[in-house]
């Protein structure tokens, strides 16, 4: 599915140039010993949906931070609209929202004071604060109970209350880190019926990680499979299922009509050992005490 | 419906689901350089008074222990008439270290706080909004300063209702608010140095708990420098805590002070609390 992204956005920068969202080229970045991006490419087109995949310890939410300008770019380049996240990064961090894995509303405030915050420090002036703070609360369906202090929100809530927060500031960029983690199906299919909403009317882009398949597979333009630190294939999901039902087909395999899903693409790519590799001890945890918090 | 309404409609004073989102196709536009700062300590500041006015447990709670020190301690001591005190009543020149001491509890505490943002994410969340770190750390030492100010008033009235000989000045309590915001922005600032570095609300906890007695009992809080050891005079004159203490008793109390060297050692300590802070707050983004 490519999108014409010339027309999207009337105030684009550089005239005449497609500027991608967000690129990557050769991003590596390693804790310790241990090389958690391991050359990166990725090209995010803008205005489109894009899924970054994989397990636990792929490599996904280090390679977000990086775009975020929360963790430097030791090797490679990072650029977000043209502009490189390691040396312009308040430039990047006015175009960005950021859901951030964890559930990260403050649950001792409200969820209209949760949204205020995020619009003064967008400097979000005065007089149209209040107004600016409604829109976003409204468009995630949180009108209602926005002045419940949060603690008394459930998980779903919780998530569209941070997607309010991202959106308060109209970013061109929304990054998603694991948005449905942890939810029960309802909350879930709730959370990305907001996304996709809000892309509508707004023409934003999206970059979001995530490791349920099937919500790629349903609501992503485009997803790149992630594997120790690399993406392993890129495509539309369908172009991927349809390309390992023929290759499948060319090596003579069984009769199976079925089309693939992605989460055998990525068996496909990732090749054996997938399972003893898929995250360490502080991954499951971390990913434990979120779903935990979620309730 | 089919007339038109009397009077049209608001966008913002519809209450009915369609608010629109016409607000959010259009980025703000960024603030200029030097009212950034500004604009991130307000924000900070008016997050920690929203807190506050949803749960004032901690308000109270944390007034139990300045209120026990000035009736047990006070006016014990004042019996015993131990303490020179250069001719007040002993719970008089005390009541101002216990208002510094109840606001330095509340700031060397606070990098727990930001140890428990980030492990909630809102930390990082806040890193990746236009605010360098600078800024940030700026906006949590004030907004901790707030939250410290309105425990020095609590003490304050409390100190008061003991019959404490306090001024009313405005000026003066001006200056009062502005040494115990300044001598909290230091101690939240240390509080979150040692939060870059230990990284870990338990261990924060505990050297939290070692260094807020040392920091009080090696200052002039409970009694003059001049009574003191040599060694401890040393210390008492390297601890930002005196000076804060030096201040609000010559402000409270009227008793002689080095006001200009006073607030000069505060704003130079938070000065540098801030650098050092800042510095450490990328091992915390981590």
């Amino acid at each position: 599915m490519t999108r014409n992204t010339t027309a999207d956005r009337p105030d684009g920068q550089a005239p005449g140039a497609v500027t991608d969202a967000v690129t990557c080229a050769g991003l590596a970045y390693s804790f310790g010993g241990m090389r958690a991006v391991d050359g990166l490419d990725l090209s995010v087109g803008a205005g489109e949906v894009f899924g970054l995949l994989g397990p636990n310890g792929a490599g996904k939410t280090t390679a977000i931070r990086c775009i975020t300008t929360l963790l430097p770019v030791p090797a490679g380049m990072v650029r977000v609209f043209g502009h490189d996240a390691a040396v312009d990064r308040m430039a990047v961090r006015r175009l960005l929202g950021y859901v951030p894995q964890q559930l990260s509303a403050d649950a001792a405030l409200t969820g209209r004071e949760n949204v205020a915050l995020f619009a003064r420090v967008f400097d979000v002036p005065r007089r149209e604060r209040a107004a600016r703070v409604a829109q976003a609360l409204a468009a995630v369906d949180l009108a209602d109970a926005a002045d419940r202090l949060a603690n008394t929100y459930s998980g779903g809530m919780v998530r569209r209350l941070e997607l309010a927060q991202a959106l308060v500031s109209a970013p061109r960029l929304l990054i998603l880190d694991e948005p449905t983690i942890g939810l029960d199906p309802i909350a879930r299919t709730g959370v990305w019926e907001h996304i996709n909403a809000v892309r509508a009317a707004t023409g934003m882009t999206v970059l979001v990680t995530t490791h349920y398949m099937d919500e790629a597979d349903q609501y992503c333009d485009r997803v790149g499979l992630m594997h120790r630190g690399r993406i392993r294939a890129l495509g539309t999901p369908a172009e991927l299922r349809r390309g390992l039902g023929e290759r499948r087909r060319a090596q003579g395999g069984a009769a199976t009509d079925a089309l693939p899903t992605l989460e055998d693409v990525f068996r496909d790519v990732a090749g054996s050992g997938l399972d003893d590799t898929s995250g360490d001890f502080r991954d499951v945890r971390s990913t434990r005490r979120t779903a935990h918090r979620v309730g | 419906m089919s007339e038109a309404p009397a009077a049209p409609p608001t966008a913002s004073a519809d209450p009915g689901g369609a608010v629109g989102i016409g607000l959010l196709l259009r980025p703000p536009q960024p603030r200029a350089g030097w009212r950034l700062l500004p604009a991130r300590v307000v924000a900070m500041c008016a997050v920690e008074l929203q807190k506050l006015r949803h749960d004032r447990t901690e308000l109270y709670t944390r007034a139990i222990q300045p209120a026990l020190w000035l009736l047990i301690f006070g006016q014990t001591f004042t019996r015993i008439r131990a303490i020179p005190t250069g001719g007040i009543p002993y719970i008089d020149f005390m009541a101002p270290g216990i208002i510094a001491q109840s606001a330095m509890f509340i700031a060397i505490f606070y990098g727990i706080q930001i140890i428990w943002e980030r492990d909630a994410g809102v930390l990082n969340k806040l890193l990746v909004t236009p605010t360098p770190r600078s800024a940030l750390v700026t906006g949590k030492a004030f907004a901790a300063g707030v939250k410290s100010l309105i425990q020095a008033l609590v003490v304050i009235v409390i100190a008061a209702l003991l019959g404490v000989a306090l001024t009313w000045n405005p000026l003066r309590l001006l200056g009062v608010a502005a040494a115990v915001v300044l001598g909290s922005a230091f101690f939240s600032c240390l509080s979150m140095t040692i939060a870059g570095i230990v990284l870990s609300r338990d261990r924060l906890m505990g050297i939290g708990q070692a260094i807020t007695m040392p920091l009080f009992f090696g200052s002039n809080a409970l009694y003059p420098v001049a009574v003191m050891p040599g060694w401890l005079q040393a210390v008492s004159r390297a601890n930002p805590l005196s000076y804060q203490v030096d201040a609000l008793r010559g402000l409270l109390l009227g008793t002689p002070a080095h006001l200009a060297a006073d607030f000069a050692v505060l704003v130079v300590a938070a000065a540098l609390g801030i650098t050092a802070a800042s510095g450490l707050l990328g091992r915390l983004a981590r």
